[in-house]
């Protein structure tokens, strides 16, 4: 009973929007925003597997390559700087100022350095996701509970167990947010750069619809790129709570204590 | 304490940032890095000083900032308005809940054609752009905030015969005020974000729009000097908006404690 209550809630409102949508559009004569029946039909009609395979493959490539270096680069230094209390001193206004940056103007200046290639997408991403993880990586590491450290020394856990075993653990969580921060700026870098400067990728295709004015297209790909955010914010979500289940309950048990 | 042995902070801060100046300085002047990709320090501040000489500059900075703060008052209005009114009425909150976690995360550069389309080049690309991103975020918190509020307290409103509206003002609003700040906090950088990124993909008027002019005709110190400007303006917002936040918010719990640790 709950469960069928729970899924009627949840998909009530989405289809009576999408109803809405649909009626509302059906014999809609304007221009820009065509009946969501014409658009359906486009999102079937261009989005077929050649087209994925030529145009969505691609950025999901360069967007995954950026993530996964940004992410590794991002971990890595801010485990370094976050452990040395003089380094973080000195490079956390240098950091601060970075991530103040906003991101897509890093695109005119890396296109200076690596040209309009795969290259320059992918740097860009990676340039523009890495602060967050960097800073929210220096901020979990600094906040290690000390007594945690002190007891870990006590038993002579050091070198790499310690980095693995104690504080990548207990700054995990803040990691975690982090890495969903830059997972929202990937996605905005790949569009971005794909439509200043491409011969292929989504961000390319969509203004290339809208130039040229196929209307219906261009929602088509709106939609294929809210999809794309939603799917992926939802992977996140799934992985992050099998690696921080632990902390989930945590959390559940303090709240009830407290 | 320590302080004086381990270094003072502000000045390590302040070595990190001229050793940033020293590095971008030098590599160029040594032929580590082509100087037609990155200029030196000194022509950097040189073209940044050429800038903000011109009128150009300054306008630009206004429109820019213009539409931030516009775009962020109207998305912070409608955040909590609709924050409040879902949050308060469980049935409506459980019905909006897989629409909100639906939408939120669509890239809001996804909307970047249908802004071009509707609006052009006008201001009215880039307010859409900002109103669309920053409004999630300030929704999002005002729903925590309102989840958040204390039942002992509400029932204890209601015992006294606290009206609807004074339940929201004297129960609900102080308890979904830091969270609303939180979600002003996030708002305000992304807004800035995408008030450039508009200005720099679509044309709208403003500091994204002279950095692709600057690129256009390879005024390349000109670019960087703007696009430090750029960063500039987000550490002030930064800054601006946290330091609020504290001012504001003196009297709540969270900051209270802050203040005394």
């Amino acid at each position: 009973m709950t469960v069928l209550r729970k899924v009627l809630f949840a998909l009530a409102l989405p289809v009576v929007l999408f109803a809405g949508w649909f009626w509302l559009s059906d014999g809609s004569e304007s221009f820009y925003s065509p009946p969501l029946r014409t658009i359906l039909t486009a999102f079937a009609d261009t989005w077929q597997p050649e087209r994925l395979r030529a145009d969505v493959a691609p950025s999901l490539l360069r967007l995954l390559a950026g993530y996964l270096l940004a992410v590794v680069i991002g971990i890595g230094l801010g485990m370094a700087v976050g452990l040395n209390r003089r380094l973080r001193a000195v490079l956390e206004p240098v950091l601060e100022f970075f991530r103040a940056i906003p991101p897509p103007v890093l695109v005119p200046v890396i296109m200076l350095f690596a040209g309009i290639g795969d290259g320059m997408k992918v740097i860009v991403i990676v340039f523009g996701c890495v602060w967050p993880i960097l800073l929210n990586t220096v901020e979990g590491v600094r906040a290690t509970d000390s007594v945690v450290l002190d007891t870990a020394r006590a038993y002579g856990v050091t070198g790499p167990a310690r980095l693995t075993r104690v504080i990548l653990p207990s700054a995990s969580p803040q990691i975690a947010a982090g890495l969903r921060q830059a997972l929202s700026i990937a996605i905005i870098l790949m569009v971005i750069s794909e439509m200043f400067a491409s011969s292929n990728g989504l961000g390319f295709t969509i203004v290339q619809f809208q130039r040229s004015f196929a209307i219906p297209e261009m929602w088509s790909g709106i939609i294929l790129l809210g999809l794309l955010g939603f799917t992926l914010s939802l992977l996140f979500r799934l992985a992050e709570r099998r690696a921080l289940r632990w902390y989930e309950g945590l959390r559940a048990a303090r709240r009830r204590a407290g | 304490m320590t302080s004086a042995r381990r270094g003072n902070p502000v000045l390590l801060g302040l070595a990190g940032l001229a050793g940033l100046l020293l590095i971008v300085e030098l590599l160029p002047r040594l032929g580590l890095v082509n100087e037609r990709f990155l200029p030196p320090t000194s022509r950097i501040v040189a073209a940044l000083a050429d800038e903000v000489s011109t009128a150009a500059f300054w306008r630009s900075l206004g429109d820019t900032l213009y539409a931030w703060a516009l775009g962020l008052v109207l998305a912070v209005l409608a955040g909590v308005l609709a924050g409040l009114v879902i949050g308060s009425v469980p049935v409506l909150r459980e019905l909006t809940a897989s629409t909100v976690e639906f939408l939120r995360p669509i890239p809001s550069v996804a909307l970047i054609p249908l802004a071009v389309l509707l609006y052009g080049t006008e201001l009215g690309s880039t307010l859409l752009l900002i109103c669309y991103a920053a409004f999630w975020q300030v929704l999002i918190q005002v729903l925590y905030g309102v989840a958040d509020v204390d039942p002992v307290a509400e029932e204890t409103a209601r015992s006294f015969r606290f009206s609807s509206w004074g339940r929201v003002r004297h129960v609900l609003w102080p308890t979904a005020l830091p969270y609303v700040f939180t979600g002003v906090r996030l708002a305000a950088s992304v807004a800035l974000v995408l008030a450039i990124t508009a200005e720099l993909v679509i044309g709208a008027p403003g500091l994204g729009k002279e950095i692709a002019t600057a690129q256009n005709s390879d005024a390349v110190a000109t670019m960087y000097a703007l696009i430090v400007v750029t960063g500039a303006l987000g550490v002030v917002i930064n800054l601006l908006t946290r330091t609020g936040e504290r001012r504001l918010l003196a009297w709540h719990q969270s900051v209270r404690g802050e203040v005394a640790t």
